[in-house]
């Protein structure tokens, strides 16, 4: 009898909707959104032992900083080097092990803030939720891709916009318990940490499950696969391993980094952009109004883009991205110089979609292009580009501005040149897009290749 | 082997109650960060 675990006792029996698929990923991805608010910590983290106002041995903002960008480095690394082993294992242990880490990382967290030991936050939620965020992050996007071959842009739309809607409701959540255990003698830190550690783990490991694989060969009913063959969707499979000696591989990596890296550097200065650009008519609150429409935007493009994808085509799809996410971007000076907020708003939420696109509508490319076998882990190895675009893009942001200040220009001005820096990254990723042609066939799996992998033949594959 | 026709109506509850229980909270998420929003017009 096979494990709870294991692949082959999730395969679904018939009568399973296949619509319970998405809302399983998302009991996962609304959790691990949580990450992108785990800014909301920081004030009170840094007056745990001062409790009203920071003591000389509390903890200092750019000690707390490390928190976040370890469980980022951690979660492309797991996705880079947990994707094999998911594909081997299967969507039902790997959110398992998502939900232990990324629960588990709050629960060694609130043992830090509860000791005072700034290593075991590091430890807990920067490495071992870290990678309960990669795992959990690409675990169920194959199996979507395989309940959704008709629709697999919308499929994987609608769990990676739940990573973007995770931080609108972690932040409130999170502000909300902290008010709740708030005392004389704890700013509610600690006890936060083991609540949202415990709903998350549950929360996720219904999703675990939740999650069913489709039997082989199966297929929506009334579908057929397109007769007439579009050569940018391959009925083949390409092997992880092997995905990373093509230059599909190469380019789609760009195409993600430089679409990440345009919009991730803005959106973290979009509160003092909007300011400074239009200086006494923007109030801080109405700044943070600004960022949070954004991320509506962000979110709502995540699932519209991606469903759009599969009308659009996914070439055509990040082409509309670059193209016109460069032309938004060279107009945004002009808007600001003009004095035009509501355009500049809108400017900027247009691009936030495009940014949010930009992630959810990946999947299905690389499905497209590589077959859907290895897809999560492929996926996965994608991600390290999502890491070197969120280093890439704030710096670049930062650096540019200071420099610009430096030499005289003024505040509401010095991010002019970002943006047209920020429009040449788009036209750079254009020409990446451009240049993405169909994997050649010497590099597609073969009918044994799939019986020394683990005997099991994709759905849809009975001619290979 | 293409979906047989889900018919079972149980089944479509438990559709309908798991997207009820994820849908939920994003939409009290959404309201939180709309009410923030709303500041930037006011």
């Amino acid at each position: 009898m096979p494990g709870f675990f294991s692949k082959q006792r999730i395969i679904a029996r018939p009568g399973y909707s296949r619509w319970l698929a998405p809302p399983a990923a998302l009991s996962v991805h609304l959790c691990i959104g949580q990450a992108y608010a785990f800014s909301v910590f920081n004030d009170p983290l840094t007056r745990i032992i001062g409790i009203s106002a920071s003591a000389t041995d509390d903890w200092k903002l750019t000690e707390l900083g490390w928190i976040f960008s370890l469980a980022i480095v951690f979660l492309g690394l797991s996705a880079a080097f947990g994707g094999k082993w998911l594909e081997k294992v299967g969507p039902r242990l790997t959110m398992f092990v998502a939900a232990c880490c990324f629960g588990g990382g709050f629960f060694i967290a609130a043992l830090g803030v509860k000791l005072h030991q700034i290593g075991l936050l590091y430890l807990g939620y920067g490495v071992i939720g870290g990678i309960g965020l990669g795992l959990g992050y690409v675990s169920p996007v194959s199996t979507l891709i395989k309940w959704f071959p008709d629709r697999r842009g919308m499929a994987t739309g609608m769990a990676i916009m739940g990573f973007g809607g995770g931080a609108m409701i972690g932040a409130p959540l999170s502000v909300w318990l902290m008010d709740q255990f708030r005392s004389a003698t704890s700013v509610g830190v600690m006890e936060t940490f083991w609540v949202m550690g415990g709903l998350y783990f549950c929360s996720m490991l219904i999703g675990a499950l939740a999650i069913r694989i489709p039997p082989s060969g199966w297929l929506p009913e009334g579908w057929t696969p397109p007769v007439v063959a579009n050569k940018m969707i391959t009925d083949k499979h390409v092997h992880i391993d092997q995905a990373l000696k093509t230059p599909q591989f190469y380019l789609l990596w760009l195409v993600l980094c430089l679409n990440v890296s345009a919009g991730i550097g803005v959106l973290g200065q979009a509160s003092v952009m909007i300011q400074e650009m239009f200086k006494g008519s923007v109030t801080p609150a109405a700044a943070a109004g600004f960022v949070g429409l954004l991320s509506l935007f962000n979110m709502g493009g995540r699932f519209f883009w991606s469903s759009a994808s599969d009308y659009l085509g996914r070439k055509h799809t990040y082409m509309i991205f670059f193209a016109v996410g460069a032309v938004l971007y060279a107009t945004i000076p002009t808007m600001g110089m003009a004095g035009n907020m509501a355009m500049f708003v809108l400017l900027y939420a247009l691009i936030m979609s495009m940014y949010g696109g930009g992630f959810s509508t990946i999947p299905a490319y690389l499905a497209d292009i590589f077959g859907t076998r290895f897809v999560g882990g492929i996926h996965g190895r994608l991600l390290t580009a999502w890491s070197t675009a969120g280093v890439l893009g704030p710096v670049l942001v930062n650096y540019l501005r200071e420099y610009q200040i430096g030499q005289g220009v003024a505040k509401a001005e010095a991010y002019n040149m970002t943006m047209y820096i920020m429009a040449g990254l788009l036209l750079a990723g254009f020409a990446a897009n451009l240049a993405i042609r169909p994997v050649h066939e010497k590099h597609h799996m073969k009918h044994g290749d799939f019986d020394e992998l683990d005997g099991i033949y994709p759905a849809g594959d009975a001619d290979h | 082997m293409n979906e047989r026709p889900n018919n079972n109506p149980s089944s479509r509850l438990l559709v309908a109650l798991f997207w009820l229980y994820v849908l939920t909270p994003l939409a009290w998420g959404v309201w939180s960060t709309v009410k923030k929003a709303l500041a930037l017009f006011g």
